[in-house]
């Protein structure tokens, strides 16, 4: 290992440097720009699969290496190292982030040809690769809080990169805002996590506070509060409840920007965030509880908001909320569910990426229409995209043995084990993952099958879908592959699950409260139920071109479940109301206290003007009377005195 | 002769400089009453110097007359630069520093 670890820096470098010349380059990079944004992603690429055969080739007990690059800063006792920390977990990552990446930059080579501003979307999106790498092989909290930060800028530039020259612009650059501010809220909970590490344990790596003495120094109260300030640090980044309203939104920036940030990468950085503290989460079951808790409510959220949406991106934003929530849900599951909260990240990293390219190929032909109900009977017309879609859909079922199979099924069995001989959470959260299964598997085939089924076409004026150009499609086959296959090739016989040990730890193995075949039979059943539902529902029966009223479920899950409304009652109205009568009361009293010294002095000077006349008379006048007033002062205090 | 006469006669001459300071317009005739005023002054330090028989008073005397001649000089100098700025020698039409 040692003799490759120097490469280690350039899977943040490679893209890094591609940023820097594609920004500072300008013009002059215009021609060949995106081509220099594929090479920096695919560099990184080849340095993360030669880090990774060497990671393989070596005993599972030494996989875990930091890599010390040089001191930060040092003040007094406090050192701050900057290092590079290279185990399983973090080179599954670098894997998903760069073959996953490139794949997109090669797309959005094709999907932004006609851009003129296509150069500086390269830019972003290398600047993002460069952000997430960091974030992921940073070997302590200090340096992945700069790589998070990272990505939300890269996220926030990249949802409003549509925010000039367009009739939406306006609604772009306040979606991108949108996203930036209720990312700070979950940034201020990494931040305060941070801080109560550093007065508890005194460092910020990972080597130090993961440890067993790191953690045994926290109490049982201050592990918890670790726990959830990083938990709201996760829910702002990975778009869970509460803070889950910005994504919806976040679709406003071009497809391939939504399927790299918005669904494969950046978005799971709090699942990771997540697994990676899961020393500190394991001291602290209350905090554990609610991660499963945020996990459960997201998913059902996400999954009823997803059968309501009629934006193709809007319905598959919706799909991700919900799939982060099976993360998280795993992610507070302890070691049972690490694996396989990130082994469903990964999966889901391919699946969905897939199903957004694949959208973005539909918009492509469809003349950027996103409305579902202007689509329909499009498999004729885009047979590529109807294939690896397909796959993708599958997958997202958990259909065996397609990739989601593997994954979810392992989150939801995990879901069954009953926790501290508490069954009741158990079957609670077991049945919320099969429940959302259920629905996942009806908004899915709701979505695949108003795209490509249907015997008519709702599109109204003279379209001719076609397929875009072979750097559009050959990203979709890579990504229809490894949804198909992945799952499969890494999930038999727990390979992904021992590969991830060195840190995650070793899973116990219990019981769950039903048997695994019967937990397995009903999710299939329920998935296959769900999706005749929607196939009846939206294949066989013709789709109205206008959206039905619907009930008042479907009305609600239209709008988000509210979930707008709610923030700005909540917490914008208020938020709102605070600061005008803070800005009133400063300008009431603060600024007139003030002002009123200025004035007193000012009505002093118009007072004492008057004295200057501008006469040297006047002037003189003063002078005799005043050398008079002293005369008699003087004579008078000299004859009372008695001088004489 | 009696020395009260001296005194009275300074201030009687010295109050005559100072009302025409005070009262009159024209520059010139003010810069006669300042001259008016330090020969009063003169006249006061010389007498006294008389009454008490010492030569201090005069030396001071002196010192005025020196003073009162590089004024008269730079005061005069001023007041014909006003004159030729603004065609008069009135000293309430140079009011600039009213505030």
């Amino acid at each position: 290992m040692n003799d490759v670890i120097g490469l280690a820096p350039w899977l943040v470098g490679f893209p890094l440097i591609g940023a820097a010349i594609l920004l500072l380059g300008g013009k002059a990079t215009d021609r060949w720009g995106h081509w220099l944004g594929v090479l920096a992603s695919a560099a990184s690429g080849v340095v993360g699969f030669i880090l990774m055969f060497r990671m393989i080739g070596m005993p599972a007990e030494e996989r875990s290496v930091d890599h010390h690059l040089w001191t930060w800063l040092s003040a007094g006792d406090l050192d701050v190292d900057l290092g590079i920390r290279l185990d399983p977990l973090s080179l599954t990552f670098v894997m998903l982030v760069t073959f996953v990446g490139t794949l997109i930059h090669v797309y959005s080579v094709a999907y932004m040809d006609h851009d003129p501003h296509r150069r500086r979307f390269f830019a972003y999106l290398n600047l993002f690769v460069a952000a997430m790498l960091t974030l992921v092989l940073a070997d302590s909290y200090l340096l992945l809080f700069v790589g998070w930060e990272g990505v939300g800028l890269a996220s926030y530039l990249l949802i409003g990169f549509w925010d000039t020259g367009r009739p939406a612009a306006r609604e772009n650059a306040v979606a991108a805002k949108k996203a930036f501010v209720m990312n700070r809220v979950g940034d201020m909970g990494l931040i305060a996590a941070m801080a109560l590490l550093f007065a508890n344990t005194g460092a910020l790596d990972f080597a130090t506070t993961l440890s067993d003495d790191g953690v045994g120094s926290l109490s049982q109260a201050t592990a918890t509060a670790v726990g959830l300030c990083l938990l709201l640090a996760a829910c702002g980044k990975s778009a869970q409840f509460p803070l889950q309203a910005w994504l919806g939104d976040a679709m406003a920036g071009p497809t391939p920007v939504s399927a790299l940030i918005h669904a494969a990468t950046m978005v799971t950085a709090g699942v990771y965030l997540m697994v990676r503290s899961g020393p500190i989460l394991e001291a602290a079951p209350t905090a554990q509880l609610v991660v499963v808790l945020v996990g459960a409510v997201t998913l059902l959220f996400g999954a009823v908001v997803g059968t309501a949406k009629d934006d193709i991106k809007k319905a598959l934003a919706a799909s991700t909320m919900s799939q982060i929530g099976y993360m998280m849900l795993a992610a507070g599951l302890g070691p049972a569910g690490y694996a396989f909260a990130i082994f469903h990240l990964l999966t889901h990293g391919f699946f969905k990426a897939g199903l957004f390219l694949g959208a973005g190929s539909v918009m492509h032909a469809m003349g950027d229409e996103t409305d579902m109900r202007r689509y329909g009977g499009l498999s004729r017309f885009l047979p590529i995209t109807w294939i690896t879609m397909g796959l993708g859909w599958l997958a997202i079922l958990g259909i065996p043995p397609f990739s989601g199979f593997w994954s979810k099924d392992g989150i939801i069995e995990a879901a069954f084990i009953p926790v501290d001989g508490q069954p009741w959470r158990a079957w609670v959260f077991g049945s919320v993952t099969v429940l959302g299964a259920a629905i996942t598997a009806f908004y899915m085939t709701r979505l695949f099958f108003m795209t490509f089924g249907g015997r008519r076409p709702r599109w109204k004026d003279n379209r001719h879908p076609h397929e875009g150009s072979p750097l559009m499609w050959w990203p979709l086959v890579f990504l229809g592959v490894g949804s198909a296959a992945l799952g499969a090739v890494l999930g038999i016989g727990g390979t992904f699950t021992t590969w991830l040990e060195p840190v995650v730890g070793h899973a116990e193995h219990h019981e769950p409260v039903l048997p695994v075949p019967v937990i397995m039979t009903v999710t299939i059943l329920v998935v296959v139920l769900g999706a005749l539902l929607a196939f009846r529902m939206y294949a066989v029966n013709v789709v109205p071109e206008e959206a039905p009223r619907g009930s008042v479920l479907t009305r609600a899950a239209r709008r988000d479940l509210y979930q707008d409304a709610a923030n700005e009652t909540l917490v914008m109205r208020p938020a709102l109301g605070l600061a005008r009568v803070v800005e009133a009361g400063d300008r009431e009293v603060v600024d007139r206290g003030w002002a009123a010294l200025p004035q007193t002095v000012s009505w002093f000077g118009s007072v004492f003007r008057r004295a200057q006349s501008g006469y040297v008379r006047s002037y003189a006048a003063g002078m005799a009377g005043g050398v008079l007033v002293i005369a008699v002062v003087a004579w008078l205090v000299g004859g009372l005195g008695g001088a004489q | 002769m009696d020395i009260t006469n001296y005194v009275v006669l300074a201030a009687a001459l010295f109050a005559i400089g100072a009302t025409t300071v005070l009262l009159r317009r024209n520059a010139i005739v003010v810069f006669m009453g300042v001259e008016l005023m330090l020969n009063a002054t003169n006249l006061a330090f010389v007498t006294f110097a008389r009454m008490h028989g010492d030569v201090t008073g005069q030396v001071l005397a002196f010192f005025v007359m020196v003073v009162a001649a590089a004024e008269v000089v730079v005061g005069l100098a001023i007041i014909v630069t006003i004159f030729r700025t603004r065609r008069s020698a009135s000293v309430d039409d140079v009011n600039l520093l009213r505030g």
